[in-house]
């Protein structure tokens, strides 16, 4: 079993070591029965009082309703442990991978970890449920059993015992087939959550590109993988009991030899052989339970190893050991000749800005020239694989996680709103739903309006992702959750894409102020939002080709100034058609 | 919006004997290898009943007389029996097992089949994740049922209903009094079933939770990250996985308590047998050899019985699956496709819009987001839609492409209502760039090409250049052959939306190409080589496009201004300008750059 396993049963063993103790008193009172049902015969035969027999018959109904009661408490005390267990461990997993970084989920599909936290959680839960208590239960069947069988004679005990070393190997032999074979089918399974998954977050573009049928034959191919596995895997484990039941007939089958020989012989008596035979066949419900609880374990087994993969994978991004905690940031930035590579390609080369706390801004560039890839250095999304991020003169990696990002307030390029209520996603990074503090933010985003409008107005539940809301209304919603915080840094990364000209200017308009007396950083490609920025970096292919205010920029007449004339150009072409009559 | 969202609310009385005729629906395809499962079992009890009676011969025959020649063969015999009963065994678990898998196998292409025909609506409102657990954890319950459950349950009352007959043939006055307790356990079980069925559906309802949470959670992780949300985010899990849990602790304590009941009626059957038969015994009418016999039927009697209930434990499972696998089935397919749809191997691209109301929810009264809109738009032409954010300009492209349809009017592509075409005939058509870009897991190449096999590489790469994304895809280390994670999410957003754009252009739609916020996120430089392209394209095509920044709607015939739900206006850029309405007013501000250089 696993350490990690080790230590959540451990932290249970009240409960198993209970459990251990009732079903010992059970198998014990189970034993009285066959006793009371011998005085009840003997009884009728000797011609004993009716009243005896009415007595005998209310000890049969005592000891069966003792029996139930301790089984309850048994089941209860074992089986519940498991579910705890399976409760914990789930608990642990969404801790850990609300510890990963970035990259590990961009790496591993949805589905995956889906179907991780559910269905191997159940197999382990089986495992430490189940199997454990079965587990306990066979071995004391067995020791039960085979001290009975030494007392009647030692040699046709032997015997059994010889046999023994055949389930183990049936256990060595299968047992890791199993594993290995369970180990492919969860792996299929995952597989095809995951695809499942995509299917439907992506529905839009399967429908829109007439794709169902291409997307049924690809969901077909890896259902059909999964029932192969599944019955390679059945073919290994569904011998595993019918090969426990030969074994213990294949004991029997000696037993029937040796012992016929000894009674032959007179070494011990017809009764006696009859008597071992017994509990010979008192030990066949363990034996098949054997084969049983060895498929929970293994399968459990293989489950954890899934789960584990996953708790092993340590964050790359995490609290530093000893993090400074400054009471409130000031927000000056700086790039210490940064270079970072996504898996060994470099997408940021050399980088080196100073920004002054206060300051705003602004980055323009080509389409992945690494724009994205810079902010999101800031809040620590990605750590640099070169030189330095400072917030406040401090490297970014000596800060603490949560001071560090609870002073910035960053609204994505990409549009993502929880299932919750407009007001639930505004105020998702507050403490404490502060409505006036979401309300507020979202008038200074212009989305206030439209809000007034649902019948609902912030009670509304945006769907997943935000689907039920207009582009523009999900992305001012983004940068209403972001300045619902009072960030210290605010970082719009391409954040006004998605709303029209008017919007985008009452915006910035509303945000000027706010930004007066924040470091800002606005990743756009229009000249017409960035033109006001105190500096604007103009990146090209990972490095910083110029940097300057508009002006300076343009009197350069490099990259910026280029651009600039282009989208005069298109403007200047658009008004000259439009004022030729 | 709809409230229910998070609900997957417990629903009322199920039928069993209807669930289960259904369900068994799904094994009736492999009634054959079943009823050769139910001959192995059978076979396989007779194997192992030949087994005492081997034990028998031996000792009556060999040990007791003490002949020890021949008792070698009589073993042999017996091994031979165990060697049967083995591959019998052996072969019926599998049988069984390939049932199992036929029918999930069966049952989650005949579900995902009928997802990829609900409309888009209904995934709105309906998280991801729950559907997940449908496709995948649900189907799996219903494997059980069918491996361990169908065969068992058979064997089961073919041997109950052998004792019953045994007992009653033996003393049929005893029989009847043995059976006083059945009346006891029929009630219980149903008191049983039905706390154990709502245990068993709040543990479908929550797991379904825990999922539709976990992928929301998992795929926004960055956020709740940034927004240093991860102790409430915690809180907010553990609360569903506890209230999992609690769900799961009262299925267990209905199975804890059954067992023990079973147990002790099984107890008082035997006591009356003492009791009763005892007294018989006594008096002389019956012998005690019977009396003995009764005891030990007597308890064979409950062992199929209590096994019964274990299997009843997978059955309610099962059942509790079934429910929500046959509501999900069963869900009406709100956008249909006509029974004789248009054939059209061409399609001009002539759209018309009539007096078209439309509203997201199904109580529109007071959210209509399309009020009363009317166009047309001629075969070739190319338009644009502009508009203040949440106008409603995507909305007329999911009534165009049918993912929505209209409470009020029509809309017509070709002169036929789209309802009249088979959707997927018509989405053929249409080239449709989403504000919203997904990229699925897999090649670069096979996000352009999607499932369509006959685009070639060649093309996907012509397509690529067009769009000006090759000069980027040729840069990364595979290429067009390069991984692109779950969602895009290790390309830049531009990069993306070239990718999408590309698509679209490589499906060479007919007639018809959508644009809606085709390259927000793009960059001047490519956004001009994608415009000239562009321009090209939109030749002999109907095209629609939509945008906010008004140099990207530079080359179309005309534009229609949306506002508030409304057409407010229409005409060329000229004809709008010179209006100076809504359009004039966006027009000046995005250009008050150029204004302010003129003036300087
Ligand atoms: N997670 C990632 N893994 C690997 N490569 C990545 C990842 N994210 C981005 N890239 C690559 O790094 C480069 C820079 O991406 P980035 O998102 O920073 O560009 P950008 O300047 O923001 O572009 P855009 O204007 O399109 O948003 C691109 O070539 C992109 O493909
Ligand atoms: N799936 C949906 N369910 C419910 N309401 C929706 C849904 N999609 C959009 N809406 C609502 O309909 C209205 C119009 O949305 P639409 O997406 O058509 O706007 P738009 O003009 O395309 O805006 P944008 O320029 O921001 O993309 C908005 O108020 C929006 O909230
Ligand atoms: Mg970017």
């Amino acid at each position: 079993m696993s350490r990690r396993l080790h230590a959540y049963v451990l932290g249970h063993r009240r409960a198993y070591l209970i459990g251990f103790a009732l079903s010992l008193l059970s198998t014990g009172l189970s034993v009285t029965n066959p006793w009371v049902l011998r005085l009840a015969v003997d009884g009728i035969r000797s011609g004993a009082a009716p009243r005896l027999l009415v007595g005998l018959a209310a000890a049969y109904v005592g000891i069966a309703l003792t029996g139930g009661f301790i089984r309850y408490h048994w089941r209860m005390k074992m089986l519940g442990a498991g579910r705890r267990i399976e409760y914990e461990i789930r608990n642990d997993y969404f801790a850990h991978l609300q510890r990963m970084h970035q990259a590990f989920f961009q790496h591993t599909r949805t589905g995956d970890l889906m179907a991780r936290a559910i269905n191997d959680l159940n197999t382990i839960s089986r495992l430490v449920g189940v199997g454990i208590m079965h587990s306990f239960n066979t071995i004391f069947m067995f020791t039960a059993a085979g001290t009975l069988m030494f007392a009647i004679d030692r040699p046709l005990a032997l015997v059994v015992l010889g046999i023994l070393p055949l389930v183990s190997l049936v256990f060595v032999l299968l047992g890791r087939r199993i594993h290995r074979q369970y180990e492919q089918v969860q792996e299929q399974f995952s597989t095809l959550s995951a695809r499942a998954q995509e299917n439907f977050s992506g529905i839009r573009v399967v429908k829109a590109f007439a794709q169902e049928s291409a997307e049924i034959a690809t969901f077909g191919a890896i259902n059909r993988e999964y029932m192969t596995r599944s019955l390679r895997l059945a073919r290994t484990s569904g011998a595993l009991w019918p090969a426990m039941t030969l074994i213990l007939g294949g004991a029997a089958a000696a037993v029937l030899w040796q012992g016929g020989q000894a009674v032959v012989a007179g070494r011990i008596t017809l009764g006696q052989l009859v008597q071992f035979f017994g509990y010979l066949m008192m030990l066949s419900w363990p034996m098949i339970a054997l084969g049983w609880v060895a498929t929970i374990v293994q399968q459990g087994l293989a489950s954890m190893r899934r789960i584990e993969t996953i708790l092993d994978s340590r964050p790359v991004i995490a609290e530093p050991p000893d993090p400074v905690r400054p009471e409130r940031l000031r927000g000056e930035i700086e790039f210490r000749d940064v270079s970072f590579a996504y898996n060994g390609v470099p997408v940021l080369r050399g980088i080196n800005l100073r920004i002054p706390g206060g300051a705003t801004v602004a980055i323009v560039g080509p389409t992945g020239s690494g724009k994205t890839t810079l902010v999101s250095l800031i809040p620590r999304l990605f750590d640099p694989t070169g030189g330095a991020v400072l917030v406040d003169g401090i490297d970014v990696r000596r800060l603490s996680l949560p001071v560090l990002r609870g002073s910035i307030g960053l609204v994505p390029q990409e549009s993502f709103l929880f299932s919750d209520t407009l007001e639930g996603n505004l105020a998702f990074g507050l403490e404490g739903g502060d409505g006036s503090r979401a309300r507020e933010a979202a008038e200074t985003a212009r989305l206030a309006p439209e809000i007034a409008g649902f019948p609902l107005g912030y009670q509304t539940v945006v769907g997943e992702r935000g689907v039920t809301l207009s582009g523009g209304q999900k992305q001012r919603a983004t940068i209403a959750r972001a300045l619902a915080r009072d960030p210290g840094i605010l970082i719009l990364d391409d954040a006004l894409s998605s709303v029209d000209t008017r919007t985008e200017e009452e915006i910035l308009q509303a945000l000027r102020r706010f930004m007066a007396t924040r470091t800002s950083l606005i990743i756009s490609h229009r000249i017409s939002t960035v033109r006001g920025a105190d500096l604007i970096v103009v990146l090209g292919d990972g490095r910083i080709v110029e940097q300057g205010t508009h002006d300076a920029l343009l009197a350069a007449g490099g990259l910026y100034a280029d651009l600039y004339q282009k989208q005069l150009l298109k403007e200047a072409l658009e008004a000259d058609e439009a004022s030729t009559p | 919006m709809s409230t229910a969202f998070h609900e997957d609310e417990i629903i009322g009385a199920a039928y069993d004997a209807r669930l289960m005729r259904r369900l068994m629906g799904y094994v009736r395809p492999y009634r054959a290898a079943v009823a050769l499962a139910v001959v192995l079992l059978l076979l396989t009890s007779a194997a192992s009943l030949v087994g005492p009676y081997i034990v028998r011969i031996a000792i009556d025959e060999h040990i007791t007389p003490g002949r020890l020649e021949g008792l070698g063969v009589v073993i042999l015999a017996y091994l031979g029996a165990l060697a049967a009963a083995f591959i019998l065994r052996y072969a019926q678990t599998y049988m069984m097992a390939r049932v199992g898998q036929h029918a999930m196998y069966d049952l989650r292409m005949e579900l995902l089949t009928h997802l990829q025909r609900l409309s888009v609506g209904f995934y709105t409102r309906h998280p991801v994740g729950r559907l997940v657990t449908r496709v995948t954890n649900d189907i799996e319950a219903l494997n059980e049922m069918i491996t361990q459950g169908v065969v068992a349950i058979f064997g089961d009352l073919v041997t109950l209903v052998g004792i019953v007959a045994i007992l009653l043939y033996l003393d049929w006055r005893l029989a009847l009094a043995t059976m006083l307790v059945l009346p006891v356990i029929i009630l219980f079980t149903a008191r049983f079933r039905a706390v154990a069925r709502e245990a068993y559906r709040a543990i479908r309802v929550r797991l379904a939770r825990i999922n539709a949470f976990l992928n929301e959670h998992i795929m926004g992780m960055g956020i709740v990250q940034l927004f240093g949300r991860e102790a409430r985010e915690q809180a907010r899990f553990e609360e569903l996985n506890r209230e999992h849990l609690a769900a799961g602790m009262a299925s267990l304590r209905s199975f804890a308590i059954f067992h023990p009941v079973v147990g002790a009626m099984s107890a008082v059957a035997v006591a009356i047998i003492i009791a009763y038969g005892g007294a018989q015994a006594l008096a002389g009418t019956i012998s005690v050899g019977l009396v003995v016999a009764f005891v030990q039927y007597a308890q064979r009697f409950f062992e199929p019985i209590e096994d019964l209930a274990e299997k009843y434990n997978i059955l309610q499972a099962a059942m509790a699956s079934a429910e929500r696998l046959f509501r999900l089935l069963d869900e009406p397919v709100e956008v249909e496709d006509p029974p004789a749809p248009v054939r059209a191997d061409r399609v001009r691209g002539e759209i018309e819009f009539r007096g078209v109301w439309f509203a997201y929810e199904s109580a529109p009264e007071h959210d209509w987001v399309l009020r009363d809109v009317s166009f047309h738009i001629r075969a070739g032409e190319s338009v644009a839609f502009v508009g203040h954010t949440g106008a409603g300009k995507s909305s007329i492209i999911n009534l165009i492409t049918r993912f929505y349809d209209p409470q009020q009017g029509c809309v017509q592509v070709d002169g036929h209502d789209v309802r009249r075409w088979d959707q997927r005939e018509l989405r053929r058509h249409i080239g449709l760039v989403l504000q919203d870009v997904f990229l699925f897991a897999g090649t670069i190449e096979d996000n352009i090409r999607l499932g369509t096999s006959s685009i070639t590489s060649e093309q996907v790469r012509r397509a690529a250049e067009f769009v000006n994304a090759a000069r980027f895809i040729e840069r990364i280390p595979d290429g067009y052959q390069a991984q692109v994670q779950e969602r895009g999410a290790t390309l830049s957003v531009g990069q993306k939306q070239l990718i999408a754009f590309a698509r679209a252009i490589v499906h060479n739609p007919d007639v018809l190409l959508v644009l809606d916020e085709a390259t927000s996120s793009v960059d001047t430089d490519t956004e001009i080589l994608i415009q000239d392209a562009l321009g090209r394209v939109m030749q002999n095509r109907t095209s629609i496009i939509i945008a906010h920044r008004l140099s990207t709607i530079q080359h179309v015939d005309r534009i229609l201004v949306i506002h508030k739900g409304r057409i407010a206006e229409e005409g060329t850029h000229r004809e709008l300008l010179a209006r100076g309405g809504i359009y004039t007013k966006l027009y000046q501000l995005q250009y008050r750059d150029q204004e302010m250089r003129h003036d300087t």
